[in-house]
This record gives C-alpha cells, sequence and structure tokens, in this order.
C-alpha cells in the first residue's frame, strides 16, 4: 500500500486559485454535457439501449471467465497471440518482451487508460523504449510530462496558450501561434513520421467480441488506424472487463459510446481487428490488475460494465470544478472514485468524498451504473476499515451520538441557531472548510418544532 | 504468464455473480427517406454528399482528378483507372504522398452517416486513413437506418480488418475547437449511387 497522494481537497483548492480557468474548465465540460443530451434525446429508444447495454454487461460479467475462454480460442484461431497478465507487472513486462523480441525502440501508442493505469511508458522509457502518445491530447499531456487529466479529453485542463506554448517549446512552431488548426497540423505533421518510422504500435480496446476474436478500437483521429496499419507489430491492451459475447451488441454500444462521451453520433472509426495484416503480428494482453477483487465486491462490481465514455465527468459538478489532476488517479471522476479504492484503499482513500452525491453520473451513465450509490458505499466501507481519518470519524461519531438522542439534538439545534444568529464567526470561519465559497442563511428566530407547537391549533 | 492465466479465471469463477440472462437486441425500425437522413448525418459529421444515378458521374470526378495531377489510389473495380496493382503493397513511407483514395463502401447507416469498408474493399489496411482525402462510393439500396440492421447486414470478421467510417477524421483536443483533419483524411466525400 502506497501513502496517500495529495488529497482531493487539497489539489481541488489548488485548481481552484485560478478562478477564471477553473470557470471555463466548468463551463467547457457543461457545454459537452449538453452536447450529450442534445444527442440522447434524438434517440427515442434512448432508455432501452441503456438498459440494453446494462443487462450485455451484467450477463457477461456473471459468465465472465466462459466469455474469455470463447474469446481466447476464437483469437487464436484468428492468428492472434493472447497474454494473460494477473497484475500491472506483469502487463508491462508481457509488452517489454514483445517489443524485445522484435528490437522495437520506437513505439506509437493509442489511447489506453489501460496502459495509464500500469504506468507503461515510464516502464518502457526506463528501458529505452520510446513510447509516443499518438492521440492530440495525450500528445500535448505527454510534451508536458503530465498525465490525462479526462479519459476522453485528456488536454481539458489546459488552454490554447499552454498548448502554443508546448508547440513551440518542442516542436517549434511560432511562439505565440495560438491557431487550433495551426498546432493541430503540426502536430499531424510530426505524428505522421512517427507512425511512419515506428517499430511497433500499442492500442487499447474498446470492445473485445467472444463469438469472433476480434477487438474493437474508437477514435476520431484515425492515430489507432495509422499506427497498427503502418507497422509491423500490434500490441492491443485491455483491461478484461471489455469482453461482449456477441458481435450485434457492438449496435447497442456504439449507439452510446459516442452520444455519451461528446454528443457525436459515433466515432470517426470504429475499427475491427480480427487478424493481423501479411506479414504482421498481432498480440492482445488480457489484464486483471485488481479486477477480480471488484467483480467479487457485490457493492461494487457493476462499476466493472463501464465503457469509458466519461459523461460521468462531464456532469459532475466536483469533477467540473476540481480538475481531473485531482482524482491522482488514471481514472478521474466519479466512475475513477470506485474505481481506484479497489486498487489502493490508502492511497485513494479521499475520493469516494470528493462528490456531493447528487446523482448525475448515475442518471447520464449509458450502462446504468449507480455510480453515486457507489460512492456513498465505498465511504461506509473506508471509515469501517479506518481510513476516514480521524477528524471525520470524530465528527461521525458525535453526530451520531447527537441524531440519536432527541433531548440533545433539540439542545444542540437551539445552541447553533443562538450562534449562528449572534455569533456567526463562531462557525463561519477559516476553520470551517464547509464555508470556503459558500455562506450560511441566517438562522431563523426559533425552531420548527416550537412553531408547530404554538400553531398547530391555529388552523 | 502461465499461471496467471489460470489464477484469473479461477478468481473469476469464484467471484462472478449469479447468471444473468443475455437480451435480444431489437432493430429498433424506423422509416423515412432513409438517403435524406443520412445525407442530413453526413452533413453534421463533417462530410460531403454527392447523390449520382450511374457510377460514370464518379468516372468523371476520378479523371477530373486525374487530369489535375492527383496522386490516387482507386481500389473499386466497377470504376475506370482500377489501379491497386501499383500500391497493393505499399508501406506508409511509400504512401505518405497519396492525395486521394476511392473505395467502396459495403453498407451506410442514416442514423449517424458511419460506412462500413472491409478490408477486401479496402485492398490495403493504409489507404482509408493515409490519403488527404478519401473518397467512398456505396449504393442507395446498401443504406439502412441504424446500426442494429448494420451488424445483421455485414460479417465483422469476414476479413481481417473493417471499421465502420464516419467522416473526415477530427479532433477537438485543443480548447475544445472542432478541427477537421488530424491524422487521418482532411477531407470524405461520399458519393450515394441510386
Amino acid at each position: 500500500m502506497s501513502q496517500p497522494a495529495t488529497h482531493h481537497n487539497k489539489a481541488a483548492a489548488a485548481f481552484l486559485k485560478n478562478g477564471q480557468r477553473a470557470q471555463w474548465h466548468d463551463e467547457t465540460l457543461w457545454f459537452v454535457r449538453a452536447k450529450r443530451d442534445k444527442a440522447a434525446h434524438q434517440i427515442p429508444e434512448w432508455e432501452a439501449l441503456r438498459n440494453l447495454g446494462s443487462q450485455i454487461k451484467e450477463h457477461t460479467l456473471s459468465n465472465l471467465d466462459e466469455y474469455l475462454l470463447q474469446f481466447e480460442a476464437n483469437a487464436k484461431k484468428n492468428g492472434i497471440k493472447v497474454h494473460w497478465a494477473n497484475n500491472a507487472a506483469e502487463h508491462n513486462q508481457i509488452v517489454y518482451e514483445i517489443l524485445l523480441h522484435h528490437n522495437a525502440v520506437n513505439v506509437v501508442k493509442s489511447k489506453s487508460m489501460l496502459t495509464e493505469e500500469c504506468g507503461l511508458n515510464h516502464y518502457l522509457a526506463e528501458r529505452k523504449i520510446s513510447v509516443v502518445d499518438t492521440d492530440l491530447g495525450e500528445y500535448i499531456v505527454q510534451l508536458r510530462n503530465e498525465p490525462p487529466s479526462h479519459i476522453v479529453l485528456p488536454a481539458i485542463h489546459l488552454k490554447k496558450e499552454d498548448v502554443s506554448n508546448t508547440f513551440h517549446k518542442h516542436l517549434h512552431t511560432e511562439k505565440n501561434n495560438q491557431d487550433p488548426v495551426y498546432l493541430t497540423r503540426a502536430a499531424r505533421q510530426v505524428l505522421r513520421k512517427k507512425f511512419i518510422t515506428a517499430d511497433a504500435a500499442i492500442t487499447g480496446v474498446n470492445f473485445a467480441v467472444a463469438e469472433t476474436g476480434g477487438i474493437v478500437v474508437c477514435t476520431n483521429e484515425g492515430n489507432a488506424d495509422l499506427g497498427v496499419h503502418a507497422n509491423k507489430v500490434h500490441i492491443a491492451c485491455m483491461g478484461f472487463e471489455k469482453i461482449i459475447p456477441r458481435a450485434q451488441d457492438l449496435s447497442v454500444f456504439l449507439r452510446l459510446l459516442a452520444r455519451s462521451a461528446t454528443g457525436q453520433p459515433i466515432t470517426t472509426y470504429s475499427s475491427h481487428f480480427h487478424r493481423p495484416k501479411a506479414g504482421q503480428e498481432m498480440h492482445i494482453v488480457l489484464v486483471n490488475n485488481g479486477r477480480t477483487e471488484q467483480l467479487g465486491r457485490e457493492a461494487f462490481r457493476n462499476s466493472l460494465k463501464c465503457i469509458r465514455c466519461a459523461a460521468c465527468f462531464n456532469t459532475c459538478p466536483v469533477y467540473r470544478r476540481s480538475g481531473g489532476h485531482s482524482y491522482h488517479n488514471s481514472v478521474a471522476g466519479p466512475i475513477g472514485s470506485i474505481l481506484a479504492p479497489n486498487l489502493d484503499m490508502r492511497k485513494n482513500a479521499d475520493l469516494p468524498f470528493a462528490s456531493t452525491l447528487c446523482g448525475s453520473c448515475t442518471n447520464v451513465c449509458p450502462v446504468k451504473i449507480n455510480i453515486h450509490e457507489q460512492l456513498w458505499s465505498w465511504r461506509q466501507v473506508l471509515m469501517a476499515e479506518g481510513y476516514g481519518g480521524s477528524a471525520k470519524k470524530a465528527s461521525m461519531k458525535l453526530m451520531t451520538g447527537v441524531l440519536s438522542k432527541p433531548a440533545v439534538y433539540r439542545l444542540s439545534t437551539g445552541m447553533a441557531r443562538f450562534f449562528m444568529r449572534y455569533l456567526p464567526f463562531l462557525v463561519n470561519n477559516r476553520l470551517n472548510p464547509w464555508y470556503k465559497q459558500r455562506d450560511m442563511p441566517s438562522a431563523p428566530k426559533e425552531s420548527f418544532k416550537d412553531w408547530y407547537k404554538k400553531n398547530r391549533n391555529h388552523e | 504468464m502461465s499461471n496467471s492465466r489460470e489464477n484469473i479465471l479461477a478468481a473469476i469463477n469464484a467471484n462472478k455473480p449469479a447468471p444473468v440472462e443475455l437480451p435480444e437486441i431489437p432493430l429498433f425500425e424506423r422509416r423515412g427517406n432513409l438517403v435524406n437522413v443520412f445525407i442530413g448525418a453526413l452533413e453534421f459529421i463533417g462530410a460531403t454528399s454527392v447523390k449520382v444515378t450511374s457510377l460514370s458521374e464518379v468516372d468523371e470526378y476520378l479523371e477530373s482528378l486525374q487530369q489535375a495531377g492527383t496522386r490516387l489510389v482507386n481500389t473499386t473495380a466497377e470504376l475506370n483507372s482500377y489501379n491497386i496493382n501499383a500500391y497493393k503493397k505499399a508501406n506508409a513511407s511509400e504512401l505518405e504522398a497519396l492525395d486521394t483514395a476511392f473505395i467502396k463502401g459495403q453498407v451506410g447507416v442514416a442514423e449517424n452517416g458511419a460506412i462500413w469498408v472491409s478490408e477486401s474493399d479496402m485492398v490495403n489496411r493504409l489507404f482509408p486513413f493515409i490519403c488527404r482525402k478519401l473518397v467512398l462510393v456505396i449504393n442507395a439500396k446498401d443504406i439502412v437506418y441504424n446500426m442494429h440492421e448494420a451488424y445483421r447486414r455485414i460479417q465483422v470478421d469476414e476479413d481481417g480488418y473493417g471499421t465502420f467510417i464516419a467522416g473526415p477524421s477530427k479532433t477537438a483536443d485543443i480548447e475544445q475547437s472542432l478541427v477537421v483533419g488530424a491524422h487521418g483524411p482532411l477531407e470524405l466525400k461520399v458519393f450515394i449511387v441510386s
């Protein structure tokens, strides 16, 4: 178990210091959420699709071992080499050995949150293998030596002036030229060379189809396809929960995925890889890394239904106002907050508390994961396991005492009204984090209970 | 890793929930003028489309590009200047200068503008991605309403590779500004042959 990272509260406070930028972040993601709504409302059977997506995933989880075996057998028939990794270290080692076997030193990689989860880039860099992230957003954050702050929009925490400065420094683009078209074309030129001169390509996996033994990768930029087709080795890395039973199940998920993610009707490319091209080698690495444990947690196993659309990020009032880096986990936002404690309870104990439990995440989830309920359930688990922190524990204990004794409750609410009316600074001060960016309403003279006693006969 | 496979499968078997049924997927059929819906979707995703009544109109366009000195590949035998042999086995660096690729689409999806292109139609997997301009040719009768119908029409593993292409490559990774032309084609033109 590792030490706690910077607490979400503290990281969020730092994010909010630049008020203008924080507001931009909030509004931009809300705009993406609005686009999602518009796209979803155009589909009369949207709710039916969400139910189908959820049921297909639940069915798959209940037969997961059988589907993985079916997938493995069919993939092998297709000429694909299948590997199994129980944890991040094994995953990294498998990928490294494949690359080593091919003397590959330059690798192009399309978006894969799993390789972020496993720390693959760093691991390979230590072994003198250079990995270039080819998704534009990921390329930007890689040049800046930062992790992605969002699983679909990796550079959403940056403004175009940041990108302009980064590209000027690394790609020698014109200083202060902030035109997104100019900057995108500059990256296109550089990355085209990388695609062509690389030795191997790594991709993530959106869906793996058990009945046909192939994988589907979705991108808008075409970077996964260009990387794979230009190279002799393709390594696809996936958490094993990406498996689905049938090819026709894709029709449900592809209608849900991009609409939920960005409001597009579908991503530009939904590519189905079933056999390597002539002269090419294709590998698939099936990764566990704690997923079997999550499968065994009844209250949390539904999190494995996730298709990584990030709709829950875009709608979350806390994510929008704290930024992805505050979550110190490869997957941020509400879904990351229910996945991360499974990976490391101590390090990620703060994340299930980084939520208002408003439930918006659950409402937009295309596969109907009960995210806000799981956030609440993780809080119970973390407190019981002793990861809640002493202050939270003490205040919870106090609350339990007060709320379970009516006489004490009456006395304490009377005192609270008194302090809030006459000595508000005793509660509204810097020591009480609740008052950061908030104010309390003025307290009434009497409690509802007192008012009711006086008025109940005056109908 | 040798033991990992067995360890993972055993852990899944021990931890998986009680059986849940696999649902049937309805077609969610919809009536209407599919070609018009398709054209609207193509416009929304940044592609241009042309309705033609015969392939000779596509031929004319292809010839006009050739006369203008465009470096193009045509993988559609029904069109003139079928010229895959020069490029069939070409690698990425040899194809980098390719301007335009003409490829036949198998199925078009009215609802989202996606077109299924299979490896045997594209000949070289690189063609639809490495060219600057992609031209897809599709029969109006091969347009279906949604993805459920599309997956009933195609066989995903018929070839080693196939893809739904919906518009030119694009990105909005810089401040959410949409830029058409990321790593793949800067332009997609669709001929709908009725």
